[in-house]
This record gives structure tokens, sequence and C-alpha cells, in this order.
């Protein structure tokens, strides 16, 4: 199955890009995608633990399964205000 | 009212939005663009966005913070694109029958939307930029 990933702010300049599609084995979780994310674009471990990911609009934990065609975000430590 | 611009906060409109006959206090809170973090001098400011979840976290806290402090209304209004020194970020109206929770209120939403509303700051300052709550760059201070 295939996900969108976008990459926003730190992530992005990590990736160099702002949108990717990702080959997942059926039914991955986030977990699972943050691994491959991670041996794709090593850059993106050095964003570390405060690095989350939402599925759609909603903060998603490691252990969520994610369907085909989900559009996931990256979301490195926010700094609004 | 909880939505993204980029463009000037348009802060009456944000005030309008949380106007009733029940309020015995109205506050309206600009964050605005410092010219220095510590001791570095700072240039402008870069704000960028994940809108549609950004308005919805917006929200979302918005309703979590008026049932606590029993407000009439909240809204707010954040800003994205490049911000000169002194640009309001970010506008935050609290309305309420007494004061004491309109301003509560304010430093409770602040404080949460900078934990979880997808917003980030980028500081420019002579000689480079760097993003806010990296770990390469420093902690968001606000």
């Amino acid at each position: 199955m295939n996900v969108d990933v976008r990459y926003f702010a730190s992530a992005r300049e990590a990736v160099g890009r702002e949108v990717e599609r990702v080959e997942l084995d059926d039914g991955a979780t986030v977990a699972a995608l943050r691994e491959q994310l991670f041996d794709a674009h090593p850059a993106l471990r050095a964003l570390g633990g405060g690095l989350r990911f939402a599925v759609g609009t909603q903060f998603a934990d490691g252990d969520v399964a994610l369907d085909d065609g989900a559009e996931v975000a990256l979301i490195p430590p926010v700094s609004g205000g | 009212m909880f939505e993204v611009v980029d463009r000037p906060i348009d802060a009456d409109a944000v005030r309008r939005a949380v106007e009733g006959p029940a309020n015995g206090a109205v506050v309206v809170f600009h964050g605005t663009v410092r010219d220095h973090t510590a001791d570095r001098r700072v240039t402008h400011l870069e704000y960028e966005a994940f809108v549609p979840m950004a308005e919805a976290k917006l929200a979302e806290i918005g309703a979590e913070v008026r049932t606590r402090h029993g407000l009439s209304a909240l809204a707010c209004a954040h800003r994205v694109g490049r911000l000169a020194i002194g640009e309001a970020a970010v506008v935050v109206a609290t309305s309420a029958p007494h004061r004491a929770a309109a301003l509560d209120a304010v430093e409770d939403y602040v404080r949460r939307l900078k934990e979880d509303v997808p917003i980030w700051k980028k500081e420019h300052f002579e000689g480079g930029a760097v993003w806010i709550g990296t770990p390469e760059g420093p902690a968001s201070k606000g």
C-alpha cells in the first residue's frame, strides 16, 4: 500500500522535499513508517524524539495502523505563538 | 474564529468574535516579534503552518480552554509567512463574565498553542537562521 507523507519546517529541510509517496507493507503502523523514513532520510533522526506524526489532522502514536492512501504529516517540535 | 492567515492579523475582528452582552471582561493578547533572543539580534521571523491541522487544533484547544475557565468565548488568529519586528504573530481574544477567567485563559491558551499546534517559527538573524524548537536550535521561549 502507499501513503502520502508531508514534511514541514526542519523536517522538510532535512529531507529536501515537501511531499513523498511511500510504499509500505499492508497494515503497517506509524512506528514502521518512522523507521522506514529514518532509513531513507538519515537526517530526520537528528530531529530526535521531538518528532511527532499526524494522520489526517490528528496526532497519531506509533501503534496506529495506517490505511492505504493515508495522508501522514511529520510534525517537528512546534514553535508557534 | 480560529484561523491561520498569511497577511497582517485583523485584531479588531478577533475581538469582535468574542463580544457579547454577558461579558464583564474582554482580553485581547498580541504576541509580537521581538528583536532579540538571548544575546542574538533578530532581523525577522518566518512562520510556517500545517494549516488544516493548525486551525483544527486552535479550535480544539479553544473549546478545551473555554470550558476549563467558563469563558463566554475565545478566538484566535495566527499569522504565517515573513514577519517584521513588532508585528503580531498571534492574536488571542477571550471574554467572560469576570476578568480573572478571561485573563487566566489567555495564558493557558497560549501555553497549549505552543505545545500542540503545528506552527513553526524560523528565526533569522545576522549571519543565519534557525528553526526554533529543533535539537540544533534554541528551545521555544515564545
